[in-house]
């Protein structure tokens, strides 16, 4: 069973819906009983970083997931949530992540040339960087999914599993040990985003 | 790089899916569900669905029809019509929604747009508008089109983007329902002023009109039509084809 960790941050039908999709049994919850006892989690997440990591903290949540990831749980952080795995975000201020995967979360508008909207909206290309990992296993090179950040991970070279074009090279995905985190959404990116997740639970 | 989206979009009225020209006229099309379906089968990168009904009757059915679409397709969903306060915000999104567009909702009240921005994230919050020309000058226009607000349209639309909105619809009254091509003198002066996606609506006729409009505004970042995908005058797949034999960035 898949556990999507609810802490008050975003929208959870689509992504409880998509694994429905791929027939895989998943459940919304914040009960720590029951996120020990799932055999993979999803955190989610949209909005801003330093609500959506307080709240996890004043939950508790954030010692769960640590823990549970420190047993070998399989982790996937989507969107904010997987740029919670990282150390800090400077997102308004500075702000504390899980500290799962080294790295920083910084503007997009430090990097991308001026002009280009931001947020990145839209579709755009993966670029699978080194051996392909296993969340790839059923999508190729160049495959499209769907992004809206104006945040990304940086600092995390070791980590990138891909990254896309958006007038300069932007962190797609990031993995590390058992933990693997998606800036796009999958539960938003068709077919390809459901091939994602479905490698992600055969993992 | 990223692609240039193609948005067919789904006014409900009644559970059905209905397109008037000019916003009148309205005609019977089908159903929201399938419609949506099929499009997203067939290389849609995004849906957006206006509510058009009034009654609180109507408006449940309308969020059933949503929470099903969204169980069933995978694809980012927009909903707008009817979005007045931040219950409605919080109604559409727990059926799926992924971004919220506002127009009269947002003319009556600007802070509508600040507090749904902090609420749900700049990303969740999409400006529409709906502009016509008046004695040569951009207008906005509330109620579907009906009443000129007096509103400069440019500067109305940059007001909404610093008050937190993360895109903005711009759909022409003028060349709505005309099919003669989307409105680019309209879109040129809207790029120009803010800096989030801009999706341009109102006008597509043909494949050609989509060619020209991400040729000579590359900055708009979508496209959206009604009656040219709903009477499959237009499929997708080939609109899509040849937008990138002509060099521009799509999904396939």
């Amino acid at each position: 069973m898949v556990a999507i960790i609810d802490y008050g941050v975003g929208n959870l039908f689509s992504l409880k819906s998509s694994f429905a999709a791929i027939g895989v049994e998943a459940t919304v919850t914040d009960d720590s009983d029951v996120l020990r006892s799932a055999d993979r989690l999803i955190l989610p997440g949209v909005g801003a970083f330093g609500d959506a990591a307080a709240k996890l903290r004043t939950t508790g949540l954030d010692k769960v997931i640590i823990d549970e990831v420190g047993k070998g749980k399989k982790l996937m952080g989507i969107c904010l949530g997987m740029q919670m795995l990282l150390d800090k975000s400077f997102e308004y201020g500075e702000h504390k992540g899980l500290g799962l995967i080294r790295g920083n979360i910084r503007p997009i508008s430090d990097v991308i040339p001026e002009g280009l909207p931001i947020p990145q909206i839209g579709w755009n290309a993966l670029r699978i960087k080194g051996e392909k990992h296993p969340i790839f296993k059923y999508v190729n090179d160049g495959d499209c999914v769907y992004f809206v950040h104006s945040y990304y991970a940086s600092d995390c070279d070791e980590s990138v599993i891909a990254d896309t074009e958006y007038g300069a090279p932007l962190t797609a995905a990031v993995a590390s040990g058992n933990v693997c985190g998606c800036q796009f959404h999958p539960e938003k990116s068709g077919k390809v985003g459901l091939a994602i997740l479905r490698a992600f639970c055969e993992m | 790089m990223i692609t240039k989206r193609i948005i067919p979009c789904l006014d409900v009225k009644d559970g059905r899916v209905v397109k008037g020209v000019n916003f009148r006229g309205l005609g019977d099309v089908s159903s929201p569900v399938e419609l949506a379906k099929y499009y997203s089968d067939n290389g849609a990168d995004e849906l957006v669905f206006y509510d058009i009904t009034a009654s609180a009757e109507d408006r449940k059915l309308f969020t059933d029809i949503l929470c099903e679409v969204a169980s069933t397709i995978f694809i980012p969903l927009t909903v707008g019509g009817g979005i007045n306060t931040l219950e409605d915000f919080d109604r559409v999104l727990k059926c799926g929604a992924d971004k919220v567009s506002v127009n009269s909702g947002a003319i009556k009240n600007p802070q509508l747009i600040d507090e749904a921005a902090k609420r749900y994230g700049d990303q969740c919050v999409v400006i529409s508008a709906d502009v016509k020309r008046v004695d040569g000058k951009f207008r906005v226009f509330a109620k579907g089109g009906r009443e000129n607000t007096g509103k400069e349209a440019v500067s109305w639309i940059k007001e909404c983007v610093e008050r937190g909105a993360g895109e903005v619809v711009l759909n022409s009254i003028d060349t709505d329902g005309v099919r003669a091509g989307f409105d680019l003198d309209m879109l040129k002066a809207v790029c120009d002023a803010v800096n989030v996606p801009v999706i341009a609506s109102g006008g597509a006729g043909s494949i050609s009109d989509f060619i020209t409009l991400f040729k000579k505004i590359p900055d708009v970042s979508a496209g959206l039509a009604a009656s040219i995908f709903h009477f499959g005058e237009v499929e997708i797949k080939d609109l899509k084809r040849e937008l990138a034999d002509n060099g521009i960035s799509v999904r396939m």
